[in-house]
């Protein structure tokens, strides 16, 4: 296969995850799932950056969106969680 | 409004958004086919003009540094407006304490908080060293790699992170005391204006690039303001998540005090 | 392959959407908003893209090869960042909300309608 076949390929399965994905962060209701499902979203994010041969916009969403983001959701939730 | 009357408008909208969307993207030229002036233009011309080989950074930090400005203020407000939305909560919580409610530190002094494993305490300390390093050579080499401010000063911060992951939190709050927080993130978004304005000073445009570019495309001490502004950057976005974190981790620090 | 990435875009923004309206949870709204940023980030880069083309760092190649657009890879680097601080912003007032009325459904939250 041509290498341009190769990488249509690999964007649209990146894509397909991608979309999977974003319903799936959607659908989960319980809380402390939802950070972790986050976080699995924000690396299939950076995956699908690097796909699109932009390493600068995946460096930053690797770090922000898999990791800064949902410790600040953690300790959000821990905030308003009932105490026991 | 029930909830079902709220979705069958919800269905109408996005039928609608969904037409506009479809509408719009078929005037689009397709995927892989960007035809625009701007993406070959910068790349002929930024070794020339900046010395620099880090494409986006140059973008970001001299062609169109005028909107990283406003982008950084937005994080140095975000940062500043919790401390002000998130003040008046702790007072509150102060004065139900006082009155022996069930969240007063007493109280939390009985609860059993599981201590932290092994496992992740030695991992994360390890990790401390290295992470703060790779923070640190991303925000000083904007101009070479695909690196910058805004990622290295993530990484930075997420050092900071990991000494709280560890366990140490009161140790966290040693070595990130909310006034030198403040004074680096000051440092860092006021650094980055300081040295537009000193462009106005010299009687050149606001945020011209006024450094020496140096000899070799892509070397740390090439491109002039880029590298200044990148490290600036980088130190404003650390010092702004840790006061992110610092705020949110306040309300453990009262439960922690009374049962550590 | 023509508009499957701006398909996706679509997609994603309406599922965030849904999320937002149906949510009972303010955390799982914030969190749906999130969703619904970060396909900007897709569209941006879809529609900056090159076939056959290379990250625009020109370390290696030369100034005229075939590179995707960097000024869209600038906007959305910056982009990612400023997010997550908003998104903290806005977390911060939901924990409020919920210390002043004691929940964090936005069905019972009715008071905020002044």
């Amino acid at each position: 296969m041509t290498p341009n076949a190769v990488m249509d390929v690999l964007q649209v399965t990146v894509l397909v995850l991608v979309a999977a994905g974003a319903t799936l962060v959607v659908r989960t209701r319980d809380r402390v799932r939802l950070v972790l499902v986050l976080s699995a979203y924000g690396m299939l994010l950076a995956i699908c950056f690097f796909t699109f041969q932009a390493p600068d916009v995946a460096l930053s969403e690797l770090t922000v969106g898999a990791i800064a983001l949902p410790l600040i959701l953690l300790l959000a939730i821990a905030k308003v969680r009932k105490p026991e | 409004m029930t909830p079902r009357q709220r979705l069958c408008l919800f269905a109408v909208a996005a039928a609608g958004l969904a037409a506009c969307y479809l509408w719009a993207f078929a005037g689009l030229p397709g995927f892989g086919s960007y035809p625009g002036p701007y993406g070959p233009a910068i790349m002929s011309r930024v070794i020339a003009q900046t010395n620099a080989t880090g494409a986006v950074s140059a973008i970001n930090f001299e062609y169109r540094g005028f909107d990283t400005v406003g982008e950084e203020f937005i994080l140095f407000t975000a940062a500043a407006g919790m401390s002000v939305v998130l003040r008046r909560l702790r007072g509150e919580h102060e004065e139900g304490a006082r009155e022996g409610q069930s969240s007063a530190p007493g109280a939390a002094a009985s609860r059993q908080v599981p201590a932290t494993s092994s496992s992740v305490r030695v991992v994360s300390l390890l990790l401390v060293g290295p992470t703060a390093v790779i923070g640190w050579w991303l925000a000083t080499h904007a101009q070479a790699n695909p690196s910058g401010g805004f990622q290295g000063g993530v990484i930075l911060a997420t050092a900071f992170f990991l000494i709280y992951l560890s366990g140490e939190f009161l140790a966290f709050r040693r070595l990130s005391p909310v006034a030198l927080l403040d004074v680096a993130e000051a440092v860092g978004a006021g650094g980055f204006v300081a040295v537009g304005v000193t462009a106005l000073g010299m009687s050149l445009p606001y945020l011209y690039n006024y450094l020496p570019l140096g000899t070799i495309p892509g070397a740390v001490s090439s491109s002039g303001t880029i590298a200044l502004i990148s490290f600036l950057v980088g130190i404003e976005v650390a010092a702004a998540f840790v006061l992110i974190i610092g705020e949110l981790l306040d309300q453990s620090l009262l439960r922690r005090e009374g049962s550590s | 392959m023509q508009v499957f990435p701006f398909l996706v875009v679509a997609w994603i923004v309406i599922v965030g959407l849904y999320g937002v309206i149906t949510s009972r949870d303010l955390i799982h709204q914030i969190v749906c908003l999130i969703v619904v940023q970060s396909s900007t980030y897709v569209l941006l880069l879809g529609v900056g893209y090159v076939t056959g083309g290379v990250a625009p760092y020109l370390f290696d190649i030369s100034p005229h090869a075939k590179a995707v657009d960097p000024v869209v890879q600038a906007l959305a680097l910056t982009d990612v960042v400023v997010e997550a601080a908003v998104t903290a912003l806005l977390l911060s007032l939901a924990i409020q909300a919920h210390k002043r009325f004691g929940t964090l459904d936005p069905h019972e939250l009715v008071e905020l309608r002044g």
